[in-house]
C-alpha cells in the first residue's frame, strides 16, 4: 500500500498491465519519450520499449483509427487523447467504429481499445482545456464511460479498462489528479495524501465497471455525482448542515441503477451534481431515470448542479464552475418542501 | 493566370448529352513503365505516382518488366472469378429491381482489382475493404449464398440482419467488416500493420478507398500514421473517376493524382491501369514484397471506371454521358483479359460462353439457396431478442430489460 496521487495510481495501473499483459500497448501524444503533459506514462517507455510505449502524431482521429487497428489484430492498446477537448476529431472513429465494430460484425470482430483522456476545469484552461464532454460518449451505444474521482478507484476501474474486451473511454478529472478539490479555489490545495482514496495497493487489483459507489451514508438526501464534483458535493453536504448519501456513480455507462434507487427510495430526496453543461446533460438522464424509478418515493423535484450552459470562460472560471455555494443552494431547494 | 483572386469550380470534361473525354487522363504505353528494385528510394521512383503502369497492350499481349508471368491455372481462376464476380452483380442487381433486396452495390468495370490483388494476398494477411470489393471476398473464399444472405438479411446472414446489404465481412478469410462512412478502414488497416510489425509477424494489411474519398480526414491520417511507422500495408485508391455524382476532380483529382498524395508522405506510390489484372497483380506483388521485406507501406492508386451507378439508388445518366464507359481508354477489365488469355491460345470465345452459363447457373443456384434461409418477406426470420445482443461483450442490464419491454410489446400485440 502506498500513498499515491491520482496520476501516480494510473501510471501504476498502465504499468502492470504492460507488465502482466504483453498484448498491451500504450499510445498517445507526448505520451512516450516525455511521459505524458500530465505525466501518467512517466517512465513507461524507458521500462517497455519505443514499441509498447508509442509517441504518436497529433492526431486524435489516426490515434483512434489506428488503435482500433491494433486492437483487431490481437493486441489492446490504451490510447491517450491529451485532453478531453481534444477528442473530436477522433469521434467518428469512436462513433461509427469502436462502439459498432461488434455489433455490426453479427459479434466476430471487436477491437478491446480503452481511450484515456483528461477532463474538467478548474486549471484556467478556458473553453479548450476545461470541457466535460462525457454526455457525448454515454448517448454512443457500445461504448463503456467511466470517471474516477480517486486515485484508489481510477487505478482499479483503469485495469479493468484495458482488461475489459469492450471499448472504454476513460475521463480522467485533471482538477483531481493531485488532490481531492473540494470546489475552493481561495484554499490551498490539499493533496491525495491524507484522503482514504490516496491509499493505492501497490499490486494488481480490479474495480468492476458498472458499479457506483456509495462515498458517504445519510438520511436527508441522495446526492448522486462523479468525478470532481463528488469531493465539492462532500464539502457542500458540511456547509448546508445535512446527512447524505453521496453516490459516485463512477460508471456512467453502463450505469448502476440499483445502488442510485436503493438511495433515492430511502431518502426520497435527489439532487444531481455535475461539472458538465446542463442541457442534454448526463444528469438530464439521471433525472429521467431516477424519476421513472422512484417517483412514488419523491418528496421534491430532483435539483440538478451544473455548469452553466455557455462554452468554459477563462476569466469567469469560478463563475462557471459548480461551487460549493451552487450545491448547497441545490440541497436546500431540494430539502424545502416538507 | 486570371488578375485577381477566384473561385474555381471543377466540372468534369462532360455532362449528359455531352461527347465524353478522357483526354485529361495520362496514360502510359504497356510495356514502357520500368519496374524498380524491390529497395528503391521513394525519389527514385516519383515517376511511377504520374505514369501508368500496364501489362496489356490493346493486342491483348502482355508486354514490359511488369508482367507477372502468371501461369495457365492462375489465368484461367483469375478469369472466372471475374465473371463470376459479374454475374453475382447482375443478378443481385436483377433482384433489387424485383424488390427482393432493399439495395445493391455493382462492382462492374472494376473486378480486376479485387481479384488481381486477392491472387497476391496471403490468407493470413487481414483486408479492409470499401463497398466495392465483393470480388475480395469471392477470391478469398467466400461463397456466393453467405453474400446474398447478408443482403437479404436473413438467418444465414453473417452481420444478423444488422447492415444494410453489402456490408459483408469474413472473419475466417481475414477480411474485416465493410462501414458506410467511408474511409475509416484506412487507419485501422496501418494499425492492423502496425501490430503486425510490433509482434515481428511478416503479415501485411490492405485497404481500399475510392478517389472521392481520399478528401476524408481517415486517408491523411492513415497516410501519415504509415509513413512515420513505416507499417507494412497497401492502400489503394480505386480512383473510378466517380464518386456518386461527384467527379474525382472535387476530390482535388485535377490538381495533382492521387498517387502522387503518397509522395509528400514518403510512400512509394503507383499509378496502375485498374483495369489491367495483370499490371494489378504485379505492382501488388511489387508491394507486399517490399512491405514484408521491411520497406513499410505503398500506396497504389488503380485507374478504373465505375461501369455502373454509384449504387442502386442513383441514376448516372443525370450526371454523365450514357455513353462514358465505352470511350474509356482503359477499356473492361474483363473483355481485355479474355482477349489476352485468347491471344495466349488458353480460351476462345466458345469456352467463355460456356463459362458464362456455368457461372450464372451458380449463381442462380447459390440464390435458391440463400431464400431458404429467409427473404424480406417469407421463410425463416431472425430472432428479434438478437437484436440486443453483441452491442456489448456481455449483455447489461438495461438492455436486458430494453428486451423484456420488447417481448412484452409483441406478447400483448399477438
Amino acid at each position: 500500500m502506498s500513498k499515491m496521487n491520482m496520476v501516480q495510481a494510473i501510471n501504476s495501473a498502465m504499468d502492470i498491465m504492460l507488465e502482466k499483459d504483453p498484448s498491451v500497448i500504450i499510445m498517445g501524444q507526448d505520451a512516450g519519450y516525455f511521459g505524458g503533459v500530465f505525466r501518467c506514462t512517466e517512465g513507461l517507455q524507458k521500462k517497455y520499449g519505443e514499441s509498447r510505449v508509442i509517441d504518436a502524431p497529433i492526431a486524435e482521429g489516426g490515434i483512434i483509427g489506428t488503435a482500433i487497428g491494433i486492437g483487431l489484430n490481437g493486441l489492446r492498446p490504451v490510447a491517450e487523447i491529451q485532453f478531453a477537448d481534444y477528442i473530436y476529431p477522433g469521434l467518428d472513429q469512436v462513433v461509427s467504429e469502436l462502439a459498432r465494430i461488434r455489433y455490426r460484425s453479427g459479434g466476430e470482430f471487436f477491437s478491446p481499445v480503452t481511450i484515456r483522456t483528461p477532463c474538467g476545469g478548474g486549471i484556467r484552461g478556458g473553453q479548450t482545456h476545461s470541457q466535460s464532454p462525457e454526455a457525448l460518449f454515454t448517448h454512443i451505444n457500445g461504448i463503456k464511460t467511466v470517471m474516477p474521482s480517486t486515485p484508489y478507484d481510477a487505478k482499479g476501474l483503469l485495469i479493468s479498462a484495458i482488461e475489459s474486451n469492450d471499448p472504454i473511454v476513460f475521463f480522467e478529472p485533471k482538477r483531481i489528479y493531485n488532490g481531492p478539490f473540494d470546489g475552493d479555489p481561495n484554499k490551498p490545495s490539499v493533496g491525495w495524501g491524507s484522503h482514504p482514496g490516496g491509499e493505492v495497493p501497490d499490486e494488481y487489483y480490479s474495480i468492476p465497471i458498472g458499479e457506483a459507489s456509495l462515498v458517504e451514508e445519510g438520511d436527508d438526501l441522495t446526492i448522486i455525482t462523479y468525478g470532481t464534483m463528488v469531493h465539492v458535493s462532500q464539502a457542500a453536504v458540511r456547509k448546508a448542515g445535512v446527512s447524505a448519501d453521496i453516490i459516485d456513480v463512477r460508471s456512467l455507462a453502463p450505469l448502476d441503477l440499483a445502488t442510485l434507487t436503493k438511495s433515492v427510495e430511502k431518502t426520497g430526496r435527489c439532487l444531481i451534481a455535475h461539472e458538465a453543461s446542463r442541457f442534454c446533460g448526463y444528469g438530464a438522464e439521471l433525472v429521467a431515470t431516477v424519476q421513472e424509478a422512484c417517483f412514488w418515493h419523491l418528496q421534491a423535484p430532483i435539483e440538478r448542479v451544473t455548469g452553466w450552459d455557455t462554452p468554459y470562460p477563462h476569466a469567469f472560471e469560478w463563475e462557471y464552475f459548480p461551487g460549493q455555494d451552487r450545491v448547497v443552494a441545490g440541497i436546500n431547494k431540494v430539502m424545502e418542501p416538507k | 493566370m486570371s488578375k485577381q483572386s477566384r473561385l474555381n469550380i471543377p466540372h468534369p470534361s462532360a455532362r449528359p448529352g455531352e461527347e465524353p473525354d478522357f483526354s485529361y487522363l495520362a496514360l502510359s504505353d504497356a510495356g514502357a513503365v520500368k519496374k524498380p528494385a524491390l529497395d528503391a528510394s521513394v525519389n527514385d521512383i516519383e515517376n511511377l505516382t504520374h505514369e501508368l503502369v500496364r501489362v496489356l497492350d490493346d493486342n491483348g499481349k502482355a508486354c514490359g518488366e511488369w508482367n507477372p508471368d502468371l501461369d495457365e491455372g492462375q489465368l484461367l481462376e483469375a478469369l472466372r472469378l471475374m465473371v463470376l464476380t459479374r454475374q453475382l452483380d447482375e443478378r443481385m442487381l436483377l433482384m433489387q429491381r424485383q424488390g427482393k433486396v432493399s439495395f445493391y452495390i455493382q462492382s462492374l468495370g472494376e473486378e480486376a482489382v479485387s481479384i488481381g490483388q486477392g491472387m497476391v494476398f496471403g490468407p493470413k494477411d487481414m483486408m479492409f475493404p470499401s463497398y466495392r470489393n465483393q470480388g475480395l471476398f469471392i477470391q478469398r473464399g467466400t461463397r456466393i449464398v453467405d453474400l446474398m444472405s447478408q443482403c437479404l438479411s436473413n438467418t444465414n446472414d453473417m452481420c444478423k440482419g444488422r447492415q444494410m446489404p453489402i456490408m459483408y465481412h469474413n472473419k475466417q478469410a481475414n477480411i474485416f467488416s465493410i462501414s458506410g462512412n467511408l474511409a475509416t478502414q484506412y487507419p485501422h488497416a496501418v494499425g492492423w500493420a502496425m501490430a503486425s510489425a510490433i509482434k515481428g509477424e511478416e503479415n501485411i494489411a490492405s485497404s481500399w478507398l475510392g478517389d472521392g474519398s481520399t478528401a476524408e480526414a481517415d486517408f491523411h491520417y492513415a497516410l501519415t500514421f504509415a509513413a512515420v511507422y513505416q507499417a507494412p500495408v497497401i492502400l489503394n485508391v480505386v480512383n473510378n473517376q466517380w464518386a456518386i455524382s461527384s467527379f474525382q476532380g472535387l476530390a482535388g483529382g485535377e490538381r495533382g493524382g492521387f498517387a502522387a498524395r503518397g509522395l509528400g508522405f514518403g510512400i512509394p506510390s503507383i499509378r496502375v491501369d485498374g483495369n489491367d489484372l495483370l499490371a494489378v497483380y504485379a505492382v501488388t506483388d511489387w508491394a507486399t514484397k517490399r512491405a514484408r521485406a521491411g520497406g513499410g507501406p505503398t500506396l497504389i492508386e488503380h485507374v478504373t471506371y465505375r461501369g455502373g451507378p454509384h449504387s442502386t439508388s442513383d441514376d448516372p445518366t443525370r450526371y454523365r454521358p450514357k455513353n462514358e464507359w465505352a470511350a474509356f481508354p482503359l477499356g473492361d477489365p474483363l473483355k481485355r483479359f479474355k482477349q489476352h488469355l485468347i491471344a495466349q491460345g488458353y480460351w476462345s470465345e466458345e469456352k467463355h460462353a460456356e463459362l458464362e452459363k456455368e457461372m450464372k447457373a451458380e449463381v442462380i443456384s447459390a440464390w435458391k439457396e440463400a431464400i431458404t434461409y429467409g427473404s424480406m418477406t417469407d421463410g425463416p426470420q431472425l430472432d428479434v431478442n438478437e437484436m440486443f445482443d453483441d452491442v456489448y461483450e456481455e449483455l447489461p442490464d438495461h438492455l436486458i430489460r430494453q428486451r423484456e419491454q420488447l417481448a412484452a410489446l409483441k406478447e400483448s400485440s399477438s
